[in-house]
């Protein structure tokens, strides 16, 4: 399959990429990893007229390590964050994230643009509450975790937006845990789950699971956090809450599992995840 | 619009020059205008992984990147694993002794993706069975099961370790 006929422009800074996505008009495209977007291109379900090139602009690239938050460039790739053990969450889920092959090309900010709720960043962003930067002709704002992902593959980025940092806490003093449900090792979640505990005492002080796939846009699993916060961390508690994971869920049945089925396992991957996340 | 772009490669040592449509895709242009046809394409919907060639050192699903998007990159195909004297790479010897193939056709890709997995380690110790078979995930073979994979790849990072398996 090859991709119908575009122009194609590297760009060398993101000012240049905000000009060249402005002038483009409305079928022009950023390419990061390409790793989304070439494949829907070969199939044609994307036919855009130009292609701007952000891979190689170094300013995207790369983790600044703050006191207390991580400044992850948008053209940070999975493959640089596999690594990053010292990320916690992110790097543990960046780790599954399909294959090597995917990772080495695929980026955080390409991720987070798609918007996929199949995808395991968009919930782990969620979990952390994290933010997205955008750039454009009209400047720069900050999008939350909880407003970027409006809807089936839509995202609070503009067109004519460029992400251009992804930011998240550090969240020291917080267990994790990543659970990732599929059926061959390379695939995407059938469904993920994300959680950040914080212990005291034995107690749990605070707690956030994020859901993949469970809706079209990823969720927060609200009714499972608020039964385990303020409570004892022991297996009763956790079992407890997980039991309330797939509340206010919607999910779609597809090939691999029915509706009932990924409810099913969002519990079951809540109260793994919830219990490493302990455990640490 | 489909305008062609210049493209200047080193593919296996070997530097190459031309203008490209933008839209050619890389897995194309070393099968189509380089001849390199090792690389092969299997589902050409970037989930086999027989399209793996080496990219700047990293492997990549050539299926699933644009020939410009490698622009002043280095490329490494499975005909750039041995050595100028034909001596086999230690991959492609394992594969060998160790019968890591039957109708051959996932195999350059396999090696590619090891060849990844292999430069990728920090661990100094063997590696293992898991490490291996994770580390191959993006690479299916519709032929040998894979036991004999794993065990080729295992012999190979042997080999590098300088141990004979
Ligand atoms: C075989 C296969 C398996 C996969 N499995 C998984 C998986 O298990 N889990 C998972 O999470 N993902 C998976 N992916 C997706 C992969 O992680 C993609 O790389 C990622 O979703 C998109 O990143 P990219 O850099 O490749 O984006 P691209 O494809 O380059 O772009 C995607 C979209 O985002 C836009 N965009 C890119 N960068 C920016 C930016 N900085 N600002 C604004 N818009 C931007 C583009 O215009 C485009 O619309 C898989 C992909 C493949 C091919
Ligand atoms: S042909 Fe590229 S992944 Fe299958
Ligand atoms: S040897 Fe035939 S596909 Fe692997």
């Amino acid at each position: 399959m090859i991709p119908g006929e575009f122009d194609y422009v590297v760009a060398g800074s993101v000012d240049e990429a905000i000009g060249l996505l402005a002038e483009g008009g409305a079928d022009a495209k950023l390419l990061a990893g390409g790793h989304s977007l070439l494949p829907l291109m070969k199939l044609r379900f994307a036919h855009p007229s130009l292609l701007v090139d952000i891979g190689r602009i170094s300013e995207l690239r790369g983790v600044d390590t703050g006191d207390d938050s991580f400044r992850i460039g948008a053209a940070t790739r999975h493959a640089d964050l596999q690594v990053r053990d010292d990320m916690g969450l992110i790097a543990t889920a960046a780790k599954q994230i399909a294959d090597q092959q995917v990772r080495n090309r695929g980026t955080i900010g390409g991720s987070l643009a798609n918007g996929d709720s199949a995808a395991d960043l968009p919930g782990v962003l969620l979990a952390l509450e994290g933010s997205v930067t955008v750039r454009s002709r009209d400047g720069e704002r900050v999008i939350e975790a909880q407003d970027m992902f409006q809807g089936y593959l839509s995202t609070a980025v503009m067109p004519g937006e460029v992400i251009t940092e992804v930011r998240i806490p550090a969240l020291t003093g917080y267990g994790y845990g990543y659970e990732k449900f599929n059926r061959r090792s390379e695939d995407w979640a059938m469904v993920g789950v994300s959680a950040l505990v914080k212990a005291s005492g034995g107690v749990c002080e605070d707690v956030r699971i994020g859901l993949t796939h469970m809706a079209s846009t990823p969720l927060r699993a609200s009714a499972a956090e608020d039964a385990l916060r303020g409570k004892p961390l022991d297996a009763e508690n956790i079992a407890a809450a997980a039991q309330l994971a797939a509340e206010g869920t919607s999910p779609l049945g597809d090939l691999n599992a029915s509706p009932e089925y990924k409810r099913h396992l969002a519990q079951v991957l809540t109260k793994r995840a919830l219990t490493t996340a302990s455990a640490a | 619009m489909g305008q062609t772009v210049p493209l200047q490669v080193i593919v296996n040592g070997e530097s190459h020059e031309s203008e490209v449509q933008a839209r050619l895709l890389l897995v194309h242009y070393l099968r189509d205008e380089l001849k390199l046809t090792g690389t092969h394409v299997g589902c050409d919907t970037s989930n086999c992984g027989a399209c793996t060639c080496l990219v700047d050192g990293e492997s990549v699903k050539s299926c699933t990147v644009l020939a410009v998007q490698c622009d002043g990159a280095q490329i490494t195909t499975i005909e750039g694993m041995a050595g100028d004297d034909g001596a086999l790479h230690p991959l492609q010897e394992g594969f060998w002794a160790h019968h890591g193939l039957q109708c051959g056709y996932c195999t350059p890709g396999m090696i590619m993706a090891a060849a990844d997995l292999l430069a990728r380690r920090t661990a100094d110790g063997p590696i293992s069975e898991e490490e291996v078979r994770k580390g191959l995930e993006g690479n299916l073979c519709r032929c040998t099961g894979y036991q004999n994979i794993v065990k080729a790849v295992q012999a190979a990072a042997e080999a590098q370790r300088g141990v004979t398996a």
